[in-house]
């Protein structure tokens, strides 16, 4: 591996600092679960290595019912799969950070790292952008919030610019009679890439019989993960029906643009883009009728 | 660039003070500076567990922690599980129920099936088979291994009982 010299960041202004002065030769460290493979593999260089997860902002792990969850984005999946917050109000992020490797990479390895490797299957972001997650971003002199679905430019390219760092993301607090599943398309049981993955948020109406709302995201069909807006469109105001999921099953079987690969190809991804939004929607209706 | 960083960790519940260059593994301080060859190298990409550690309560692939990550950390390794005298149960079972025939993998599953049994003494096969899905063995398949697990679970537990 390349030289590099390591700096443990203690408080987000030494981080931006750092990143300020570095540029593009900076590199934050979180889980390194991916960074560490990327600086071994010559795929990322750095000649600083910001360690940030001793910041307590990249730490925090919160939710309250006004405010909703808030995660660092240090935090590391075994600490969101553990938290009784998240068990209780967002049952999907436990789908996505229960499949994220195994033990000892959810151990170490970060929601922030996740969506900062933009890989177009990486298993946490379909479903934070089904609940709707905002990304705060902070530099030397500026914090922005930016939805999470207009933070990937392409695979492993995202709008954070040189100098900027992803703190945390913030989850609006669960609608009444609302529910969320993120479900992966491998072919083996555990410890694999998604082929298509699919995350799907909706809410119904108080008899819950009608959908008020619902938001459906894709993984590994598109050079980012795809917020599929058409989709939700497709269920909202209708009734809870297999003619309305299945109008939004192609809907976002219609906005997938996958490409051919080791994992599968385009035309089994796309049948798969419809396969894994039904089954999505059906387990987040389950939960919002008060399923597990 | 290449200086080194001197790092102070609790190793097997002895304090250690090392130098280590920011770019080496934790798994290449613990095997190259330390002289702690247990856990081992098998892809250094974090597919395999071969060199599982428990750092700070929390079971991790040493490939892929940085050595000055460990600064002021809480480590055990296979070395630490392995009694002053005789073998730890695990160690024990994994002897008794042939689960290792090349032993490259034993170390790992030794160490991520302590951090299971720290958790939960009680683990069903089902629970067993998950937590060690990031251990990978090529030589045995993992039945043996599994029932070793639960083999040293039952023993451990009336241990327990018995202290």
């Amino acid at each position: 591996m390349q030289a590099f010299s390591y700096v443990p960041a203690r408080t987000l202004s030494e981080a931006a600092e750092i990143l300020a002065r570095e540029g593009e030769q900076a590199k934050c460290l979180s889980g390194g679960t991916d960074l560490i493979v990327f600086l071994r593999e010559g795929r990322r260089s750095a000649k600083v290595v910001v360690d940030v997860k001793g910041i307590p902002e990249l730490n925090q792990l919160s939710y309250s019912p006004k405010e909703g969850l808030t995660i660092g984005a240090a935090v590391p999946c075994y600490r969101i799969y553990n938290d009784a917050q998240v068990i209780a109000n967002y049952p999907g992020l436990i789908d996505a950070t229960t499949l994220i490797g195994g033990i000892a990479i959810q151990g170490r390895a970060t929601l922030g790292g996740n969506v900062c490797t933009a890989s177009p299957a990486g298993d946490s972001i379909p479903i934070l952008i089904a609940y709707e997650a905002t990304c705060i971003v902070v530099s030397r002199n500026v914090t922005k919030a930016i939805p999470l679905e207009k933070f990937f430019l392409g695979p492993g390219r995202t709008v954070l610019q040189p100098g900027e760092l992803l703190v945390a993301f913030k989850l609006p607090p669960p609608k009444p009679n609302s529910g969320a599943a993120y479900l992966r398309f491998i072919p083996r049981n555990e410890m694999d890439i998604a082929v298509t993955s699919a995350g799907a948020m909706v809410v119904l109406d108080e008899a819950k019989a009608n959908f008020v709302s619902a938001r459906i995201a894709l993984g590994a069909v598109a050079p980012t993960p795809l917020f599929v807006p058409e989709a939700g469109a497709a269920l909202a105001g209708r009734p809870v029906s297999d003619e309305a999921i299945e109008a939004a099953a192609r809907a976002a079987q219609a906005a997938a643009r996958p490409i051919t690969d080791m994992r599968g190809s385009a035309e089994q991804r796309k049948h798969l883009s419809y396969v894994m939004t039904k089954r999505a929607l059906l387990k987040a209706i389950e939960r919002a009728r008060g399923g597990s | 660039m290449s200086n080194k960083v001197l790092v102070t960790a609790t190793i097997n519940d002895e304090e250690m003070s090392f130098l280590c260059e920011p770019r080496q593994s934790l798994l290449e301080v613990l095997r190259d500076v330390l002289n702690l060859t247990g856990a081992k190298e098998g892809c250094n990409n974090g597919n395999c567990g071969a060199c599982a550690v428990i750092m700070n309560g929390v079971l991790v692939n040493s490939c892929l922690v940085l050595g000055v990550e460990a600064n002021g950390a809480t480590i055990t390794t296979i070395e630490g599980i392995t009694p002053k005298e005789g073998l730890h149960p695990l160690q024990q079972k994994f002897l008794e129920d042939a689960a290792l025939q090349c032993g490259i993998c034993t170390p790992g599953f030794i160490v991520a099936a302590k951090a299971l049994l720290d958790k939960n003494p009680n683990p069903t096969e089902h629970e067993v088979r998950f937590w060690l899905a990031g251990n990978l063995c090529r030589c045995t398949g993992y039945d043996k291994i599994v029932r070793a697990v639960l083999d040293a679970a039952e023993i451990m537990r009336a241990e327990k009982q018995t202290a």
